[in-house]
């Protein structure tokens, strides 16, 4: 105390050592000044936009000056829904996401099972990483990689010319295999987490009553596995749904919904985003039922 | 499960399978990246280094390369900054809305970027234009630091509910006051956190395509938007491949980064 007493009021420290006494009594002033600054950018910058952009996927576009009319209208979202084009090309987009999601499914199964059960242990921590590693290769580098294998006489031809049979092209076909491809290792991870911690045990038991490999995958390691693929799916899902840029790359003239919001936007900013909205309701609502497995937690 | 020998044989292929579809396409970039020639047919005619130098002297490739660099390095530390905040505010508070803010910090990186880049870009517009202040590489660095904070807090957060508070306690029962504790005491714990976080940060911002195309001022091109710029273009297609190569050669430090990191908090994080 003395101390204290002698250096206060003794330049800098002494200012310091005060001000961090006034914090250390105050807790609720430590958590407003940690927190201005995240919620300014966050709630006021990002929110806030988001907020302003889906008020005004109400408002309409004057067809003649191209300018914002901001009348309360809810002329976009039934446009939205009573025209064929845009209905068909949201239910596509959903296909997509469903596909890509199911192929991811089934082709990380075996991997993971194989990396987390059967694999010898010492290689095991090396496999993980090696499904890593193409996540910090670029994306669009990849889906590059897809372009010059389905290109004409690229390699997906070259390979299937002896078997009499050409490449898919580009087109819808393409598109989802190269979403695979992008996504498949979030899928790969969560499985592989879930079988390694998989109780031996239970397997044995399983076994013991009498199962063979397939029923025991099906009444005992399946579902335990489940809330983990729901985890994966979340990203595989809601990452294609949102997907415009590998459309365009791959994608032929197959158009998603993140195609309709972008030629959208320089004409009807209105349109566009009443067109957004259909993604992040899609995603809203698939969290919400992924929840209910308990995936949010496992993530 | 005791698995017939069938099984097994047949789960190693599968698993060679899937790997070799995984690497396949990257170790393709690669070989192609040497193509003389400017189709992707395969295979190729031979093999030539000549489009590495010629890429090497591409004015229009640099110069992204170095945009992208200076997007990456400002968003990153941006997003260190507020991600920390963050961080310390949910994992050492209780508070009202701290659920919320769990939350909120996730958004920017769960909706789809196109979302995301059309709702700052129409906020820049309304509120910067008025202010004689255009879209640029600042309104990048802001539009990418915003689904950085993610990946810092999640990093951050994850390391803070490890470590109790005793040890911050501790520090202040001999003397120290909060600021000593931070730097003394806080600070070591979290770096190696901060660290992965970052560069989590700046490979995410140094990748992203669909938030720049909306954030980005004309004359201002990343590298992503370089390469999309760039990959119709039969004339560029050499070029093309190389840049594309060069990204798949280089996603390899970040594994070494991260591998050596993990290796050291393994063994250094006994305080």
């Amino acid at each position: 105390m003395t101390v204290v007493a002698q250096t206060a009021g003794q330049g800098p420290r002494a200012t310091a050592r005060r001000l961090a006494g006034a914090l250390h009594r105050r807790p609720r002033l430590r958590l407003a000044l940690l927190l201005t600054a995240p919620l300014l950018w966050l709630a006021v910058l990002y929110l806030g936009s988001l907020a302003v952009l889906f008020v005004s996927a109400f408002w309409t576009t004057d067809s003649f000056t191209s300018e914002v009319v901001k009348v309360w209208s809810a002329d976009n979202f039934h446009t939205l829904f009573t025209t064929p084009v845009y209905r068909q090309v949201i239910l596509r987009s959903v296909g997509v996401a469903l596909a890509v999601t199911a192929l991811c499914v089934v082709i990380a199964f075996p991997v993971a099972f194989y990396t987390a059960r059967v694999a010898r242990p010492r290689w095991r921590p090396l496999l993980v990483v090696a499904i890593l590693t193409p996540l910090w290769a670029s994306y669009l580098v990849k889906v590059y990689a897809w372009r010059l294998i389905l290109s004409q006489g690229g390699l997906c031809d070259w390979m299937l010319e002896p078997l009499g049979l050409s490449g898919p092209g580009f087109g819808l076909p393409a598109t989802v295999l190269t979403l695979t491809y992008l996504w498949l290792p979030y899928m790969i991870l969560p499985v592989h987490t879930a079988l390694a911690q998989f109780p031996a045990n239970l397997l044995d038991a399983s076994a013991d009553l009498g199962a063979r490999p397939g029923r025991t995958f099906r009444s005992v390691v399946a579902p335990m596995v489940l809330p983990s693929v729901a985890a994966g799916s979340i990203f595989t899902f809601s990452l294609s749904l949102g997907d415009y840029i590998t459309v365009q790359i791959v994608g032929g003239k197959t158009q998603l919904i993140g195609n309709l919001v972008y030629s959208n936007i320089e004409l009807d900013l209105p349109m566009a985003a009443a067109l957004g909205t259909v993604p992040v309701v899609v995603i809203v609502l698939y969290l919400l039922a992924m929840r209910r497995t308990g995936a949010l937690s496992s993530i | 499960m005791q698995l017939s020998r069938t099984a097994r044989i047949a789960l190693r292929a599968a698993a060679a399978l899937g790997f070799a579809v995984i690497y396949v396409p990257l170790l393709l970039v690669l070989v192609n990246s040497l193509n003389p020639d400017r189709s992707a047919s395969w295979p190729p005619p031979g093999l030539t280094t000549h489009w590495w130098s010629v890429a090497w002297h591409n004015s229009g490739a640099r110069a992204a390369l170095w945009t992208s660099v200076e997007a990456g390095l400002g968003a990153t530390a941006i997003a260190l900054v507020l991600g920390t905040l963050v961080a310390f505010a949910v994992a050492r508070h209780r508070f009202f809305g701290r659920d919320a803010i769990s939350f909120v910090v996730v958004l920017p990186i769960a909706l789809p970027g196109i979302v995301t880049g059309i709702a700052l870009n129409s906020a820049f517009s309304t509120v910067l234009e008025p202010l004689g202040v255009g879209l640029g590489l600042f309104t990048v660095v802001v539009g990418h630091a915003t689904f950085c904070i993610v990946v810092v807090f999640n990093n951050v957060a994850a390391r803070l509910r490890r470590t109790s508070g005793s040890y911050e306690e501790a520090a202040a029962d001999l003397g120290a006051h909060t600021f000593r504790a931070f730097a003394d005491i806080t600070f070591p714990l979290v770096r190696s956190a901060l660290f992965a976080g970052g560069l989590l940060a700046f490979a995410l911002s140094f990748d992203e395509i669909v938030v720049t195309t909306f954030t980005a001022g004309p004359g201002v091109e990343t590298l992503p938007i370089w390469i999309f710029d760039n990959m119709t273009r039969p004339q560029q297609a050499p070029v093309v491949n190389v840049v594309a190569a060069v990204l798949v050669l280089l996603s390899v430090v970040p594994i070494y980064i991260a591998q050596r990191l993990s290796a050291d908090t393994a063994t250094g994080s006994r305080v």
